[in-house]
């Protein structure tokens, strides 16, 4: 029992330290917002320590529910960093914003919801997976209307809650008749089962599973709830379900398809690359007539979404690897693009979120109008940036996996969504400009966008030796 | 034989109270009656040696899901007449749906029938000898426990997300405050004045 609990500190450290700050908040109240998010910050980079030794590398744990491995290690890096930054983000949105004032139960849900996506990477039972994945959304459906007195925010939250409990019913209907006839819960057995040979339910129950964490990961056919939802949501909770909820997601449908459908790939991979085209295709079409920049990037997320599952559909160690590596570079744009819509304020400090207000930023604040079109070039696929790395190496996996149409209807894909982020750099370049944002970013801020900047930038080429190496070790954990 | 008495009893009180439930003009009374059949069908799992499943009926169904319908049905004015109209248009379409459910039942008993599902595998087969609590209890507090403690972090995540949409302080009510109100002095609350006549009182 020491070991397991070694195995799971991470979450021991996110759950006690959550429950710490809500005491925290109960007894300072509002004044006390400002410690509790900073406190939780420690508490993610706490989490983030806690993953070396054992919860990196120590096997199963409680019995095989819980698996400490370096897959694992690896998204719970980019979920708590992706966490953090929105736990530091929120503060001046919510104090400019019309709504209410941040409240220091904001940093402590993220807290708590960080500590259900940690369960659902580390899921080896499909009852972990399921009280991760209930624990991840309950806390993001509060977070989605966080501001009470907004109606677009209220009604996000109420159309996230309605659509996510739709589709953890899905979820749980197919996890019913996976342990229905295979007889277990736990992946290793589920494993044997799919391995044993073909059964009617087993193949239900795995179209049911892959639905549910589908609209999870919001990929089309799945996505509807994704566009309102992000927009909204306040803008530092959608940039936090752009990037660590998607990792999460993700990596719980990389272990699932792995792990316990392993043996059943041909199965999945046919619902795989469907979900993928049609999430790259839609994506990118449908965010063709957008003027609201957060629902343009809710499409982005589609369209991203659909990259990612090329890498799964290879069901193979370099196709886990590459699947890593693009949610890495993923959400270091999709946050440092969000940094920058926050700073979208007109004169009186009200957001604004239109693409046309955007015009001539170029020329009212010309460095973020350069993070701003990096971002965008890099969320295209343009060489020299690293998101054209990242598309590369989801197509490379699916060409050696023989995957060969899959990759060229995904380049081809590719192109059509690279109209809509060129538009956004078109309109902050070449037309005339507009009434200027007013304020400054702080210098955190400016920080962040500049280090995300960096990161996508052929700067970043120079952590690609690193990421490769981390990337393929966290992948080779799984096979 | 007192099992067999006990048997129709519960089978016959469950019937009579579930009739009773749709048929009640009363809404109040019509839970009332589901809450009575509730009890009863806990006494038939007792019966058949399912005692867990009989105090999650009694637990989840009577103590939460039931009363929390009486607290609906009594908070809100409800136009139960209204939703009852209609009857006679939607009878086909009721009858369909009973047809389509005892269609379910019967396939679900030849599957019943049928045989066992595969459960070789299971990992934990139920115990021969121990109360089937006294079994999930052993099982829930050891094997299953980390995913217990993930449980009742659901449940605070709920709770915290309950309070936080729709907890508000109300800065304009006027709460008692028993300290100040004893504290108060007659002639702090009230003066003596002498008005002349048609002067009228400064307030």
């Amino acid at each position: 029992m020491n070991a397991s609990l070694l195995m799971s500190l991470p979450e021991l450290v996110l759950s006690v330290g959550a429950i710490a700050l809500m005491l925290v908040s109960a007894w300072g109240g509002q004044a006390s917002t400002r410690l509790v998010s900073w406190a939780s910050v420690a508490v993610l980079i706490g989490a983030g320590i806690a993953l070396m030794g054992p919860a990196s590398s120590g096997g199963s744990a409680f019995g095989g529910l819980y698996r400490a491995d370096a897959f694992a290690a690896f998204a719970k890096v980019l979920i708590y960093g992706a966490s953090a930054v929105a736990i530091i983000l929120a503060p001046r949105f919510f104090a400019i914003g019309s709504g209410d004032d941040l409240r220091p139960e904001y940093p402590v849900l993220i807290l708590l919801s960080a500590a259900g996506m940690g369960m659902m990477v580390s899921a080896g039972d499909l009852l972990t997976l399921y009280v991760g994945l209930e624990l991840q959304s309950l806390a993001a459906y509060v977070l989605a209307s966080f501001m009470r007195r907004d109606v677009r925010s209220a009604e996000a939250g109420l159309k996230y809650f309605v659509l996510g409990a739709l589709a953890s019913g899905i979820l749980l209907y197919g996890i019913s008749l996976v342990y229905g006839f295979s007889g277990t819960t736990l992946f290793s057995s589920i494993a044997t089962a799919y391995g044993a040979g073909q059964s009617l339910g087993l193949t239900f129950g795995l179209v049911f599973v892959f639905a549910g964490l589908a609209f999870k990961m919001s990929a089309v056919p799945f996505h509807m709830w994704t566009p309102d939802v992000y927009e909204g949501a306040p803008t530092p909770v959608t940039a936090f379900f752009a990037s660590a909820p998607k990792v999460a997601a993700i990596g719980l449908a990389v272990r699932v398809a792995v792990e316990a459908m392993g043996p059943a790939t041909d199965q999945w991979r046919q619902i795989v690359i469907f979900a993928a085209l049609a999430s790259i295709i839609f994506g990118a079409v449908a965010a063709i007539g957008q003027t609201n920049v957060k629902r343009l990037l809710a499409y982005s997320s589609i369209n991203n979404v659909g990259f990612v599952l090329i890498g799964l559909a290879a069901g193979t160690q370099e196709g886990v690897a590459a699947v890593l590596f693009y949610l890495t570079v993923y959400i270091v744009m999709t946050l440092g693009s969000f940094i920058v819509v926050l700073q979208m304020k007109d004169s009186e400090g009200q957001p604004v979120e239109t693409i046309a207000s955007l015009a001539g930023l170029s020329r009212s604040r010309p460095a973020l109008a350069l993070a701003m079109a990096t971002f965008m070039f890099s969320l295209a696929g343009i060489p020299p940036l690293l998101g054209f790395n990242a598309k590369l190496a989801v197509f490379n996996a699916a060409v050696h996996g023989g995957l060969y149409p899959l990759a060229v209807a995904g380049f081809v894909a590719s192109v059509i969504g690279a109209y809509y982020y060129l538009r956004v750099v078109k309109v902050m370049y070449f037309d005339a400009p507009g009434e200027a944002y007013s304020g400054r970013a702080t210098p955190v801020e400016s920080l962040l966008v500049t280090l995300a900047a960096l990161f996508v930038s052929p700067v970043g080429w120079l952590t690609l030796g690193a990421l490769g190496v981390w990337t393929n070790t966290a992948a080779k954990a799984l096979f | 034989m007192i099992q067999a008495l006990a048997f129709y009893l519960f089978a016959t009180i469950v019937i009579v109270s579930a009739a009773l439930t749709i048929t009640a003009r009363n809404p109040v009374h019509a839970v009332l009656w589901l809450i009575l059949a509730f009890f009863n069908a806990a006494g038939l799992m007792v019966l058949v040696g399912a005692e867990f499943i009989a105090m999650l009926l009694v637990i989840v169904y009577v103590g939460a899901v039931a009363v929390l319908f009486l607290f609906v049905v009594m908070m809100l004015n409800i136009d139960f007449a209204e939703l009852r109209a209609g009857f006679v248009r939607y009878a086909a379409l009721g009858a369909v749906l009973a047809i389509g459910l005892a269609a379910e039942i019967m396939v679900a008993f030849g599957a019943w029938s049928a045989g066992k599902i595969e459960l070789a595998r299971r990992a934990a087969p139920t115990p021969e000898t121990v109360p089937n609590i006294e079994a999930i209890g052993m099982l829930l507090y050891t094997r299953y426990l980390f995913v217990f403690e993930g449980a009742g972090l659901v449940l605070l995540v709920a709770m915290i997300g309950a309070i936080v949409l729709t907890h508000r302080d109300r800065t304009g009510s006027r709460k008692q405050n028993i300290a100040r109100q004893n504290a108060r002095r007659p002639q702090d609350a009230t003066r003596n004045t002498q008005p002349t006549v048609g002067g009228g009182i400064d307030l």
